[in-house]
């Protein structure tokens, strides 16, 4: 188990503050923030790499917060693998194991073992800089695992491939953990790769945790209007959530009053999934007890999918299919009813 | 001519002339006297023991002021270029004013605390070793002189080795020191080596400081010099050639050498 405690590391323009995270022995941990909230700072600071300001550092019951680097057992692949490049692929994956000073033939087997396990036997041989990303990033990842490390530390392992190998390489990163379970922190700017990854999600920003949790905690009740618009919510509001009697409780963000089920009360934040609005071109009948008549002002084709936008006001960003969306025979300008169920709206 | 784009135009045209005038510049004086030298005197002249001894020494004296440069300098350029710290700019602008002061001025400086009546000459007094009119004078003339070269390159050579491969390896179990010899080391030698070349060839070509310091023994420069006070152009001028073919040897030599190392 790896663990800090209130950590606080100076980062120059601003800090990361107070940053409690608790990693159980082989989870899959993702760290979830926008580009420059300090992700791959923290991951230094977990590796002993980048100063810490105060607090701990816990590894298995040890605490580590001024080990040195080459003492702790955390290996690091950086988002552009960091290979060696006077070195071939093969000595940059057996650097560690040369560093133990261990024995030729155990150097030979845990070489073999890796390069089979990562499918790269083929590549022995060659410098770094003729490889393809998805193949650099391949190596950097054996030479981590190399030194059986404690903890895995993967800093946007996928963000500089393209997309096919990327997706190429997430299945890869499943698989190893899977088959391995180091104990694995992974930070990333992508929702998606921290849903479709992750154990448990940390979302970080403005310097500090903003919520931790599992995927579906991170996805459906965000804490706050950050992870909220990072969680993709596309429609987040601002408002006021007003008691109107008789159990009713709404919801008012410009001229549209939400039916909600909360017991929150004042100015907060509500947000409706895309996917949870219904579209029809006439009043839909349903228990639904949210239905507004609106005017389509944008269309956002993804394919198989579409985004419509629905100025009320304010704006809905509903999704729908193809199918529906074709059916239904949309364009923008069209007046069209949107319907969702008050529990489809989360307020925070 | 047109690789990269490039486009012969009015522009274009005016500067490879003035670059052709630079050129000629450089080689015509060099060439010449290469040229109009007699085999029969050059060979006469490097036979003269005086003569073999002075350049010789040239070389040696520079190498062992860049050996020494390497053991000091590199440890500060690998410093310079990983750090920031407050005064590291008046640092790296220190390392550089042996190039702009003038080298006999440098020869006095350096005379002024390596001379047998001050501190630094009587404390290398006591372990034997003498820089007035001695090998280490010459040497010490050369470092100073030289020095900055060395440092630059290799300051520059450090600089482009990707901080987070030190990191990496760092968490591969490395100690510093093997960090440093494994992985930075190695990557900028190539620079650490232009470096040296460079620095070694200022050492050879030094003059001014030398003869301040040690006049004697008598390094190639020198010779030159005092050939052309006492005897005139004629005797002075097959030392000159033979200075300047074995600088031209050993750059030439060590440019292929780089240049071959990129090309690898």
């Amino acid at each position: 188990m790896i663990e800090t405690k209130n950590l606080c590391v100076n980062l120059g323009s601003f800090q990361l503050q107070d940053i409690n995270l608790t990693v159980d022995d082989g989870e899959y941990f993702i760290v979830l923030g926008p580009t420059g909230a300090g992700k791959t700072v923290l991951l230094e600071t977990i590796a002993g790499l980048y100063p810490v300001k105060s607090g701990e550092i816990w590894l298995s019951g040890k605490e580590i917060t001024r080990l040195e680097p080459e003492k702790r057992g955390i290996s690091i692949v950086y988002q552009d693998q960091a290979l060696f490049p006077h070195l071939s692929v093969k000595d940059n994956i057996v650097f560690g194991l040369r560093l133990r000073k261990q024995a030729r033939q155990e150097i030979a087997a845990s070489l073999d073992w890796l390069t089979e396990l990562l499918g790269i036997s083929h590549l022995l041989e060659r410098k770094p800089n003729t490889l393809s990303g998805g193949e650099r990033q391949k190596v950097a990842l054996a030479r981590a695992l190399s030194i059986k490390p404690q903890v895995l530390l993967l800093d946007e392992p996928l963000s500089a491939l393209d997309p096919e190998s990327r997706e190429a390489m997430q299945r890869e990163l499943r698989r190893i953990h899977n088959r391995l379970k180091v104990t694995t922190i992974h930070v990333t700017h992508d929702f998606e790769e921290a849903i479709a990854l992750g154990d448990h999600i940390a979302v970080l920003g403005e310097g500090r945790i903003k919520q931790v949790g599992t995927p579906k905690d991170i996805f459906n009740q965000p804490n706050s209007e950050f992870v909220a618009r990072f969680a993709m919510t596309r429609n987040i509001f601002t408002g006021e959530v007003i008691d109107k009697g008789n159990g009713n409780t709404v919801f008012r963000t410009e001229d549209a009053e939400l039916v909600v089920v909360t017991d929150l009360r004042g100015r907060l934040h509500a947000s409706v999934r895309p996917e949870d609005i219904l579209i029809s071109p006439k009043p839909l009948h349903s228990s639904a007890r949210n239905s507004f008549c609106g005017t389509i002002t944008y269309i956002a084709d993804r394919g198989s999918t579409l985004y419509l936008t629905v100025n009320l006001p304010p704006d809905f960003v509903c999704l729908v299919t193809r199918r529906s969306f074709e059916e239904m025979k949309l364009a923008e300008g069209n007046k069209v009813y949107i319907t969702f169920k008050a529990s489809a709206i989360h307020v925070f | 001519m047109n690789k990269k784009g490039f486009t012969t135009n009015g522009m274009t045209l005016t500067f490879i002339l003035l670059g052709l005038i630079i050129l000629l510049f450089i080689t015509v004086p060099l060439l010449k006297m290469v040229v109009a030298s007699d085999i029969g005197i050059l060979l006469d002249t490097l036979l003269e023991k005086e003569v073999r001894n002075a350049i010789w020494l040239s070389i040696y004296a520079a190498l062992i002021a860049t050996v020494t440069g390497l053991l000091l300098g590199v440890p500060l350029a690998y410093i310079l270029a990983r750090s920031n710290f407050r005064g590291k700019t008046f640092i790296e602008g220190l390392i550089d004013v042996p190039i702009v002061v003038p080298h006999s001025a440098a020869g006095i400086a350096l005379l002024f605390v390596f001379g047998s009546n001050f501190l630094a000459g009587k404390a290398f007094h006591l372990v034997g070793i003498d820089f007035v009119y001695s090998t280490a004078g010459i040497v010490i003339a050369m470092l100073f002189v030289s020095i900055p070269f060395l440092i630059d390159s290799a300051k520059e050579g450090f600089k482009k080795v990707d901080v987070r491969l030190e990191k990496v390896s760092r968490t591969l179990g490395a100690s510093p020191w093997q960090s440093f010899f494994r992985v930075s080391l190695p990557l900028a030698s190539r620079s650490i080596f232009a470096g040296t070349v460079m620095m070694w060839a200022r050492g050879i070509s030094e003059f001014g400081a030398i003869l301040i310091l040690a006049y004697h023994p008598m390094v190639a420069s020198v010779l030159v010099w005092n050939r052309f006070e006492t005897y005139g152009l004629d005797y002075a001028r097959p030392v000159a050639v033979l200075l300047i073919l074995v600088c031209l040897l050993l750059f030439i030599g060590f440019r292929t050498v780089i240049y071959r190392g990129e090309k690898a």
